[in-house]
């Protein structure tokens, strides 16, 4: 009943399992809204996670949706505390319901002390549901105060605050800062509030003052979501164009480039398909702009050949790609970690790429500047890869949006130009069209110095050498940034490996843990970070590994780069991420294993 | 001035081959269009697709992108939206454009992209050693239809228009001077330009003779403002092939309002 299997079993297994000690007294607290899409569900997860910046926390907030517009089941799940929060956790305090199905689905997940928050005309579907009820008017107020049906979640937020026990004053002065301008506006989203408040008040709740933490403003962090933290660090690194195609879970990001480019100097074009995209992407750079696109894995798969195209031409080139449940349209809203094989070998034929894969907000805004600046400096692509899971989720996040850091391209040179002349450290002078005297030549084929079709042997080999030679300055490079990061003990026997959006999961989990874990994130999977990852593991006797995958690609790609054996392996691929207690438990199962 | 257009690239195509009488139209079309001012030559890109079209890059020394197949247009788009200070012309094939890349005409047609699109329509994959493209008639014997094509072609002009292209014309290649004239009001037109230059292949579908015979030139006061008269100006009940500028109109171009 354990490993690999465990995922299928209900999350109220190791919570109610007597042979599993879980700690669950770790100083975080979590709260729910849930509803059908179209009821302001996002909206509601987004206020609560501000309400808990506002208290000086840190937050983290998921949303897990179907594909579908109206109905369905949509849910935000927030979790908060006094320190860094990495993941959310399943384990509820309260949820705000819009409906009944919201709460009965969680059920399993409520804490015994746990609050439910249903919308009045639903509380009788509860009855049973062995957890204290209360019943807030949430869509008699909308209609009421005229509001539209989408806001009703904020009734809900603010009978939370009661909850949590701000005095109506407080709680009145924090909501005015957090509720923006969507929904019916300000003032009527607080008054929404202060009726839910008093609701909550009227029915005689004591307030869990625990649920208050002051944390002091430890952070000046600001909510973000992994799709909006990679396009800021593009534009840090001088982003001018970017060009894509709407595909869940990397839309975010078009989305919010889109919204950036009105009125600046930024262009964003969504063009016919992915394979417009990224070709209309490399004629960009070809003229001399500084472009990414970006999708889901699906539409990558669509990019290949360009993505090919890219390598033989030498065009700067960043790409983000985020990952969602395969194969095929897969599970088409849910997260994954299925595709680090295909994409860290995407494009056919061989040419040097990176591969940057990061682990929640903060370093996605590093990886996308990381990858449009070295792929300006190297003239070859650079990927950033996310997941559902890190792409749109929402965490407290310290970046400054606004620095610039941007690596210059090798220019053009006096004489003749050729565009791909041979040169030490296979990096060619780059020309834009436009300049007098140069003739810049781009080509698919394989090609001479000058950039005329060329199948020579002795061409083409030099050639392949050629662009090569740039992979030694690339690995020179990467020693400069952080390509493997050690949490935990650094000198602990047992030590846990992962990468990507699972390291706030591991970092969750290990909170519960009293064992001394060493946690080994992976940041870099092309090139692989051989020496790096050696010494973090150096002295491990037992290596775990963690990933959201079938087949433990990371820990195939881990022995093939550095020989290094994981000797257990912990694998989800039930398209949802790794919850904190569940993998925890997981975890001590697999440490107390001799 | 004069203008070094060659390169020293062997020539590959066959010998013979109408693709010649179309880099010599070009050549000449940016020797005249520079020479006079128009143009400058470091402001001009030509990218092709994959066929034998697109050797036509290696025999130009200019800014050239030599794309992936069918995927010329969305690359020149970029490269017009990214400096708007170049004129970008794309040569593309029936194969190239009309079967693979199609989505791409169609979406550069509709947004108005200020681009121009010369397709060499020699109604048969040629490079890959004959067989049927869009443009093929029915019947037509290739090495994937042995018994002759089952499929009706499609009427690129006709497309084009209905997708929304402000400039669009036949030539023939075997018209050299014809040709070279269309290019240049292609150039000069802003908005999106398409050319459909009827190229036999002579060594899988030598349409020569048929040519010689069946082109006919629109009259003088054919009047390219009106759409339904250029729509059915592409056809005659007598089965010649008419050729010329059968319509072009001035609307805001898609980088215009980028």
């Amino acid at each position: 009943m354990r490993g690999r299997y465990a995922p299928l079993l209900s999350r109220n297994f190791w919570y109610n399992n007597p042979m599993e000690t879980v700690k669950q007294n770790i100083p975080v607290f979590t709260v729910a809204v849930g509803g059908a899409a179209g009821d302001g569900i996002k909206e509601g997860g987004l206020h609560l996670a501000e309400l808990a910046q506002r208290l000086g926390c840190f937050a983290y907030l998921t949303m897990e949706y179907p594909s579908l517009i109206r109905g369905g089941h949509n849910f935000g799940r927030m979790t908060y505390g006094a320190s860094e929060v990495h993941a959310d956790h399943s384990a509820l305090d309260a949820v705000i319901a819009m409906n009944a199905e919201s709460a009965l689905l969680h059920q399993d997940e409520l804490k015994d002390d746990a609050i439910v928050f249903v919308d009045t005309p639903h509380a009788e579907a509860l009855k049973d549901i062995g957890r204290k009820v209360v019943a807030i008017p949430m869509s008699q107020a909308v209609k009421e105060v005229g509001a539209p049906h989408a806001a009703g979640p904020s009734v809900g937020v603010g009978a939370y605050c009661y909850l949590a026990g701000l005095s109506r004053e407080n709680a009145e002065a924090l909501l005015g800062k957090i509720f923006g301008d969507i929904l019916g506006g300000v003032a009527m989203n607080v008054a929404l509030a202060l009726r839910g408040y008093d609701a909550a008040k009227e029915s005689g709740l004591t307030p869990r003052t625990e649920l208050y933490v002051d944390g002091a403003c430890a952070h000046t962090g600001v909510l973000l979501e992994g799709n909006k933290a990679v396009a800021l660090g593009f534009l840090s690194a001088g982003l001018e164009f970017y060009i894509g195609y709407p595909m869940t879970p990397a839309s975010g990001i078009l989305h919010f480039l889109a919204k950036e480019a009105v009125g600046g100097a930024l262009t964003v074009i969504h063009p016919e398909d992915e394979i417009a995209s990224i070709n209309m992407a490399l004629g960009v750079a070809y003229a001399g702009k500084r472009v990414a696109t970006g999708t889901a894995t699906g539409g990558f798969a669509l990019m290949q050949e360009a993505f090919s195209f890219a390598g033989v031409s030498e065009l700067p080139l960043a790409v983000a790609v985020s990952q969602r449940q395969g194969p095929a349209t897969g599970a088409a809203t849910r997260t994954s970690q299925g595709d680090l094989r295909f994409v860290i070998s995407s494009g056919h034929g061989e040419f040097p790429r990176m591969v940057i894969a990061p682990g929640d907000a903060e370093e996605a805004y590093t990886a996308g500047r990381i990858a449009l600046n070295l792929a300006w400096k190297f003239q070859t692509p650079a990927i950033v890869l996310l997941d559902k899971q890190l792409s749109e989720s929402y965490q407290t996040t310290v970046v400054d949006g606004a620095a610039k850091q941007i690596t210059p391209h090798k220019a053009q040179e006096e004489g003749d130009y050729q565009r791909f002349r041979f040169s030490p450290d296979g990096v060619s002078p780059l020309a834009f069209p436009g300049t007098p005297n140069t003739k810049v030549k781009a080509t698919s084929y394989e090609h001479d110095e000058f950039g005329i079709a060329s199948d020579k042997p002795e061409m083409v080999q030099a050639m392949q050498e050629k662009r090569w030679k740039k992979m030694e300055g690339i690995r020179a490079d990467a020693h400069n940034f952080e390509t493997v990061k050690v949490y935990g003990d650094p000198a602990a026997k047992n030590a846990v490996i992962f990468f990507g959006s699972t390291k706030g999961s591991v970092l969750e989990a290990a909170k519960m843990i009293d064992t001394p874990l060493r946690l080994v994130q992976v940041l870099w999977m092309e090139p692989f970070p051989e020496e790096e990852v050696a010494k973090a593991l150096e002295g491990a006797i037992r290596i775990i590994d963690v990933e959201a995958n079938h087949n433990a690609q990371f820990a195939g790609l881990l022995r093939e780069k550095t020989g290094i054996v994981c000797h257990e392996k912990i694998l989800k691929f039930d398209a949802r991420p790794f919850d904190p207690a569940v993998l925890a438990a997981e975890l001590r199962s697999k440490l107390s294993l001799s | 001035m004069s203008l070094q257009l060659g390169t020293y690239a062997k020539i590959s195509w066959c010998p013979g081959c109408p693709n010649n009488q179309i880099l010599v139209a070009f050549r000449k079309a940016v020797t005249e269009l520079c020479e006079s001012g128009a143009l400058k030559e470091e402001n001009i890109v030509a990218a092709a697709g994959i066929g034998c079209h697109a050797k036509i890059l290696d025999y130009l020394n200019m800014n050239t992108f030599n794309a992936l197949h069918g995927r010329a247009i969305p690359a020149i788009e970029g490269v017009k939206a990214a400096n708007p200070a170049l004129t970008v012309v794309a040569f593309s094939g029936d194969g190239d454009s009309y079967s693979e890349g199609l989505t791409h005409l169609i979406h550069a047609a509709q947004r108005n992209s200020d681009i121009n699109v010369f397709i060499h329509d020699n109604q048969i994959f040629a490079l890959t050693t004959g067989q049927a493209t869009a443009t093929s008639p029915k019947g037509f014997k290739g090495l994937t239809r042995p018994s002759g094509s089952i499929e009706e072609p499609i009427d690129p002009l006709r497309m084009m228009m209905n997708a929304g292209a402000t400039f669009v014309a036949r030539t023939y290649a075997g018209e050299f001077e014809k040709t070279k004239e269309i290019m240049k009001a292609a150039i000069a037109h802003k908005g999106m330009s398409f050319i459909d230059i009827a190229q036999p292949c002579i060594t899988f579908f030598d349409t020569r003779d048929f040519y010689k015979d069946n082109i006919t030139w629109l009259p003088e006061g054919h009047n390219v403002t009106d759409l339904d008269a250029a729509y059915h100006a592409t056809k005659q009940s007598d089965g010649k092939i008419p050729m010329g500028i059968f319509y072009q109109v001035e609307t805001p171009t898609f980088e215009q309002q980028l």
